[in-house]
C-alpha cells in the first residue's frame, strides 16, 4: 500500500525567504502524525503544501500515491488545472486554526456545502449526512445555528464535520485548538481522538503535547524549515536526542 | 450578559431619578415650531400652487416621463451590475491582460463625463456609419446602418449603463476584497472550484458590502437619467421642464417631479432594507 503522505525534499520560499528547506515525511494510512515546533518553523506551511494551498518550489509531494499539483508524463511535469487540483483536494480534509466556517450558512449548510456543490449529491442525502456528522461531533442540536451563534469550540467541531462530509482519506489539522479559550480545547481534542480511533489518517500541526503523546503515532519536531527529529511521541517527548528539541520542549512542557 | 438567578427570585429593579436633559427639550421645541411654520406656509402660501401640482401629478406627459425614468433606471442598472461584476472579476484576475483591460475600461468610463458618453453613443454613426458582423480584418457577412440600431433610447441605455458598470465594478471589487481570504481557502480545501467559490462563498458575503452603495447608485441613477435630454430623449425631469417652459408654472411642476422622485426613492429604500436583511444573515450583532 502506498503511503498516505509522501513528501520528498520539499522546498518552499516566499520571495527570498526559504520557509521549507528540504522536508521528507511519510505518513502511513491510519497513522496519526503530529508536527510540533516554534512559530516560523514552517510546520503550517508544510501542511498547506500537502493540499497545494501553497505551491512547492522543488521536491515532490504525493498523497495516496498521487502527485499533488502536477501530472507526470513522458518524463515531464505538467501543472494541473484548477479543476484537477480541486478534484485532488476532495480527498483531503482540512481544519484551520481560525475555523473559516462560512458565516452566511447555518451549521448544517456548512457541512452540506461540499457534498452538495462539489459532489452534486441530492439535498435529502446531504441533509441526512449533515445530521449524522453533526451528531458525531456532538452538535446535533445546533444544526440551524449560524457560526456567530456558536462558541469557538463548537465552530471548530462544525468545521471538522464539514471536512468529514467529503469522506476524506486524509485529514489535515492546522493548529486546530490554538484560537480557542482553554476550557474549549478539550471538546475539540475529544472529537479528534474519536477520529483517530476510527482509523482516520491525520496530520496534525499542534501545540497540544498531551494530545500528541496520547493519540499520536509519530511526533515530528520542525525548526528552521527542517525536520530536526521524529519518532514515537513518548520517546521524543521523554528522551529527545537533539539539543534543539530539548530546548524547545523545556519551554513548552 | 449573564444574569445571576437566585432562589429568592429576581432582585428588585433599581428605582432612581433619571438624568434630566433640558437641552434636548429646548431642541425639540425649536424643531416643532420650525416644522409647524413650514407646514403652515406649505398650506397657506398660494405661490406653491398646489392645485397645479394636483393637475399635473398624474397627467399623461408626466406619467410617460415617469415610465421612461423607470425603464432607463432599471435597464441601465442591470447593465451596470452585470457589467460591474464581470469587470470586477476581470480586474482581480491573475491574468495581467484581463486585469489591465478592466482597469483601462474603468479609467476611461469613470474619467469622462456621462453627458459626453451619451452624446458619443448618439453620434456613433458619425464615426461608424455601418455596424457589421464578420471576421476581424476579414470579410463582413452582415451589416446595418448604425442609426437604425442605435436609437435615442439605445444610446441612452448604452451611455448610462456602460458608465454605471465602471462605478459598479469598483463597488463589487471592494465587496469581494472585503471577504476574508480564509473563506476562499476553506472553500478550495473542500474541493470547490474558483467559480463555485466565487458564486457560493465569496459573492454572498460580499453582497453585504455591495448592497448599500448599490442602493446609492440606483437612487442616483434615477435622477441621472434626466441627462438624456442632451440627446433629445425624455423622462420625468424633461417632461416637467417641457411643460413649465410653456406654462411658466416652474415651481409646482418641479414639485411634481420631486414628489415622484421621493416616492420612487422610498420604494427603493424599502427594497434595499429587505435585500440587506437577506444578506445580513449570520452577521447580525444581536444574534447570540
Amino acid at each position: 500500500m502506498a503511503p498516505m503522505v509522501e513528501a520528498q525534499d520539499v522546498h518552499k520560499s516566499f520571495g527570498t525567504t526559504e520557509v521549507l528547506c528540504g522536508v521528507d515525511m511519510v505518513v502511513q494510512p491510519g497513522e496519526v502524525a503530529c508536527v510540533i515546533g516554534p512559530s516560523g518553523s514552517g510546520k503550517s506551511t508544510f501542511l498547506r503544501c500537502v493540499n497545494h494551498l501553497e505551491r512547492i518550489n522543488s521536491g515532490t509531494m504525493r498523497v495516496d500515491g498521487e502527485l499533488i499539483g502536477y501530472r507526470e508524463a513522458n518524463g515531464k511535469l505538467y501543472e494541473l488545472r484548477e479543476s484537477e487540483i480541486a478534484r485532488q483536494r476532495r480527498h483531503i480534509g482540512m481544519v484551520f486554526q481560525r475555523f473559516h466556517l462560512f458565516p452566511h450558512m447555518t451549521a448544517a449548510e456548512n457541512v452540506m456545502e461540499g457534498p452538495r456543490t462539489v459532489r452534486r449529491k441530492s439535498r435529502g442525502a446531504c441533509r441526512d449526512q449533515a445530521t449524522a456528522l453533526l451528531d458525531r461531533v456532538g452538535l446535533a442540536d445546533k444544526r440551524d445555528a449560524y457560526p456567530n451563534q456558536l462558541s469557538g469550540g463548537q465552530q471548530q467541531r462544525v468545521a471538522i464535520a464539514r471536512a468529514l462530509a467529503m469522506e476524506p482519506r486524509l485529514m489535515l489539522f492546522d493548529e486546530p485548538t490554538s484560537a480557542l479559550d482553554p476550557e474549549l480545547v478539550g471538546e475539540v481534542l475529544d472529537v479528534m481522538r474519536g477520529l483517530a480511533r476510527d482509523g482516520m489518517t491525520m496530520l496534525v500541526v499542534t501545540h497540544e503535547m498531551g494530545f500528541a503523546r496520547e493519540v499520536g503515532d509519530t511526533l515530528v519536531f520542525m525548526d528552521g524549515g527542517r525536520i530536526v527529529e521524529s519518532g514515537h511521541p513518548r520517546e521524543v517527548l521523554a528522551n529527545p536526542r537533539e539539543e534543539r528539541t530539548k530546548a524547545f520542549l523545556s519551554k513548552v512542557l | 450578559m449573564v444574569a445571576e438567578q437566585t432562589d429568592a427570585g429576581p432582585a428588585p429593579p433599581i428605582k432612581a431619578v433619571p438624568v434630566r436633559h433640558p437641552g434636548r427639550w429646548v431642541g425639540v421645541a425649536v424643531i416643532v415650531v420650525l416644522v409647524a411654520m413650514l407646514v403652515h406656509s406649505f398650506l397657506t402660501n398660494p405661490n406653491f400652487q398646489w392645485d397645479v401640482v394636483g393637475e399635473y401629478l398624474f397627467s399623461d406627459p408626466v406619467l410617460r416621463g415617469l415610465r421612461n425614468t423607470l425603464i432607463l433606471t432599471v435597464l441601465a442598472m442591470a447593465i451596470g451590475v452585470v457589467g460591474g461584476v464581470l469587470l470586477a472579476v476581470m480586474r482581480l484576475s491573475p491574468n495581467p491582460v484581463l486585469a489591465g483591460a478592466a482597469a483601462v475600461y474603468i479609467w476611461l468610463f469613470r474619467g469622462t463625463p456621462v453627458i459626453t458618453q451619451l452624446i458619443f453613443w448618439n453620434f456613433l454613426a458619425a464615426l461608424y456609419p455601418r455596424l457589421g458582423l464578420g471576421i476581424p480584418f476579414g470579410p463582413t457577412f452582415v451589416s446595418v446602418d448604425t442609426n437604425t440600431v442605435i436609437s435615442v433610447f439605445a444610446a441612452s441605455l448604452l451611455g448610462l449603463g456602460l458608465n454605471e458598470a465602471a462605478y459598479m465594478a469598483e463597488i463589487v471589487r471592494g465587496g469581494i476584497q472585503s471577504v476574508d481570504p480564509g473563506q476562499s481557502e476553506a472553500a478550495g480545501a473542500l474541493g470547490l472550484s474558483r467559480t463555485q467559490t466565487l458564486r457560493r462563498i465569496v459573492l454572498p458575503q460580499a453582497m453585504r458590502v455591495i448592497v448599500p452603495p448599490t442602493g446609492n447608485e440606483t437612487i442616483s441613477m434615477l435622477k441621472t437619467t434626466s441627462l438624456v435630454v442632451v440627446i433629445a430623449y425624455f423622462e420625468l425631469t424633461v417632461a416637467v421642464q417641457t411643460i413649465y417652459s410653456r406654462t411658466f408654472q416652474t415651481i409646482p411642476l418641479l414639485i411634481v417631479a420631486a414628489l415622484w422622485y421621493l416616492a420612487l426613492t422610498s420604494v427603493l429604500s424599502v427594497g434595499q432594507m429587505f435585500i440587506e436583511r437577506r444578506f445580513g444573515r449570520g452577521f447580525a450583532i444581536g444574534d447570540r
